[in-house]
């Protein structure tokens, strides 16, 4: 069963509540953390946990790209390589005051997505413990998304 | 100067009992320098009729430091010149006085030495610089437009307990403004019925709900209820989404112990936000600042009861001094105007407050009402969040206004559409993300922002719904707080 929520899936990063981006609108995005002085990076996950902090990176984040195009491609490697994965593109600012993540949203992302199980353990008084359970990581990596 | 024996003379009559104009006790130098270790204050002044603009700002500098209404001879116990503030300068206000509606105003700098302030006490600064001198009768009216605080001064502030950059890792949120809405009604409806809000909003695609300001613990529901339901409707919402969600948990009571207590319930239940309200006062924020320092917790800040002194032009404070003491003091949020919405707010006024919540050094710029230049010394910044009488309809202006690193809060905007609230907070998020897409690919968005709207509304009908309930409503009030100065006045400071 999928997900009930606003298109069924994930609503992590900046664009999740619009259509899947074309390649020319993540180049666009690209451009635009490229204007301004972002080094961008492309990560992938089958654990998409909301605290699931570290998702995989795949290669360095592109400090000296100048082009889109080169992210684009390595877009579309990650996916080759990965195609039943969660893939997030990041953009790094280095500026003072700033030092963090700029951007960050989806390319890519399994088929379907079963979400997430809230899992309650009741304690003290009134109290229950919440736990946010992915059903996909009862799987080991790798074999978690068909 | 003269010889040593003209100043013992003129000391001498100095210090003669009886009452002498502030102007003569010290307090007026126009020849003096601000120290860069100097506190210094700009005030609105309306002197009395018959008192010089001189000697009324030497009063204030009087009267919000050492002196007395007479002379005093204790006074030549201490390095007495080092403790007097210091009047330095007195403009009049443009577009007062003779020929203009409003009685002649004057702008009057004035500098405090460092130690006249307990390091890292917003209660020990407040009581100089807005303490009695506001009721004193030479001046008719007097309003703080602006504080400059000196590096080493703010270094004995902790600051915001989290700020913009770590709320935004903790939350995993990056690139746009983040979403809101206060529930409603604010009052009356019961734990249960108050938390499915909470779950309907979040899971439609807002980040956070909030208590309103006035909720605390009545009797139509308690606050422990409260926090109970909400954090379920939190913990489902985040499971249906696969993002970290929060609800702004109202911690505001009686008394500190109480505040206390109902924090740490709200962390022993896993929320990653508290809230509080201005009214608790200065030195209650600054405990609930360590606090959430200590507990890793996000502290936002509702401005209730600010109006009552920063709305009138000629008495009172400017919100900008408020956002400066609240930075300080250590708040992560503080709700700082929308511009477009139904509360008080001139957009040049706005974009000052915004400012000195967020940038880590700014200019003098008079037209936003920004009179100093200040170093933010490192002190993390705040987000700020735009709350009252905001819909999706305006997205492309909220963004042009308020920037990216803000809580735009749809309260009304998000429970009151027409199809239910999740489809209320999925036209809000829709609205956005569009928004933001737009303005990335170098579009001008806030010109071409409905058509942006309406090309979303397609295949989005929450956001069409949203559209075409609220697409005409706005609030156009004429601002009573608005600049002194039009855009192209010089800094001259």
């Amino acid at each position: 069963m999928p997900m009930t929520n606003h298109g069924s899936r994930i609503t992590q990063g900046q664009f999740s509540f619009l259509p899947d981006l074309t390649d020319e609108q993540i180049g666009a995005q690209v451009a635009y953390a490229l204007r301004n002085g972002w080094a961008v990076s492309v990560e992938y996950t089958d654990d998409p946990h909301p605290r699931n902090t570290y998702w995989e990176m795949f290669g360095m984040p592109s400090f000296d790209l100048k082009d889109p195009a080169g992210m684009l491609q390595m877009i579309a490697e990650c996916r080759k390589v990965f195609p039943r994965h969660y893939i997030r593109v990041m953009a790094f600012d280095s500026t003072r005051g700033w030092e963090t993540p700029r951007m960050s949203f989806l390319v890519s992302r399994p088929a379907v997505e079963p979400g997430f199980r809230l899992e309650r353990q009741e304690v003290d008084g009134r109290q229950i413990r919440y736990t946010i359970h992915s059903y996909a990581t009862d799987k080991p990596e790798g074999k978690r998304y068909p | 100067m003269g010889s040593t024996t003209d100043e013992a003379r003129d000391a001498g009559d100095r210090y003669k009992a009886g009452v002498i104009p502030y102007k003569q006790m010290g307090y007026w130098d126009p020849d003096y320098e601000p120290k860069v270790t100097d506190v210094v204050a700009l005030f609105r002044i309306t002197p009395q009729a018959g008192v010089d603009a001189d000697e009324a700002s030497a009063a204030v500098a009087g009267e919000s430091s050492t002196a007395t209404w007479t002379v005093v001879w204790t006074d030549r116990l201490t390095a007495a010149d080092v403790y007097r503030a210091k009047a330095y300068r007195v403009d009049p206000v443009p577009n007062t006085g003779p020929g203009t509606p409003t009685e002649q105003q004057y702008f009057a700098y004035i500098a405090y030495d460092m130690d006249l302030f307990e390091p890292g006490s917003i209660a020990n600064l407040t009581a100089s610089i807005i303490g009695n001198v506001f009721g004193f009768k030479a001046i008719k009216a007097l309003r703080l437009e602006d504080m400059r605080m000196p590096v080493a001064y703010l270094k004995t502030f902790p600051g915001p307990a989290t700020g913009i950059v770590v709320e935004r890792e903790r939350l995993d949120k990056f690139g746009r403004p983040l979403l809101g809405a206060t529930t409603k009604p604010k009052l009356g409806l019961s734990g249960r019925n108050y938390g499915r809000v909470v779950y309907e909003a979040l899971k439609g695609g807002l980040d956070f709900v909030k208590d309103d300001e006035n909720i605390n613990s009545q009797p139509f529901m308690h606050w422990r209820d409260r926090f109970l339901y909400c954090m379920e409707a939190v913990n489902r919402a985040s499971a249906a989404t696969g993002e970290v969600k929060g609800h702004y948990l109202n911690v505001t009571a009686g008394t500190m112990e109480g505040m206390y207590e109902r924090a740490d319930f709200a962390r022993s239940l896993g929320s990653v936000i508290v809230m509080i309200d201005l009214v608790v006062g200065y030195t209650a924020i600054q405990s609930m600042s360590n606090w959430a320092r200590r507990n890793d917790m996000i502290l936002h800040l509702h401005r209730a009861g600010n109006s009552t002194y920063s709305r009138q032009k000629s008495h009172g404070m400017n919100f900008r001094v408020i956002c400066k003491w609240m930075r300080m003091a250590g708040v992560d949020h503080i709700h700082a105007g929308t511009v477009v919405g139904k509360l008080e707010g001139d957009p040049l006024m706005i974009r000052g407050f915004y400012d000195t919540l967020r940038e880590t050094h700014t200019p003098v710029r008079l037209e936003n009402g920004l009179f100093f230049e200040q170093d933010w010394a490192s002190l993390n910044k705040v987000m700020p969040v735009a709350s009252g009488g905001i819909h999706a309809g305006q997205m492309h202006q909220l963004l042009h206004y308020l920037g990216e690193d803000v809580v735009l809060q749809f309260g009304g905007g998000t429970i009151g559409h027409p199809m239910g609230i999740q489809a209320g907070a999925t036209a809000n998020r829709v609205a956005l993300e569009a928004m933001i897409q737009a303005r990335n690919e170098g579009r001008d968005y806030l010109r071409e922002g409905p058509e942006i709207l309406e090309r979303a509304a397609r295949w989005c009908a929450p956001l069409k719904a949203a559209l075409d309930t609220w697409r005409d409503v706005s609030f156009n009030y004429e601002s009573t707080d608005t600049a002194d100065y039009v855009p192209t006045a010089t800094p001259s400071v």
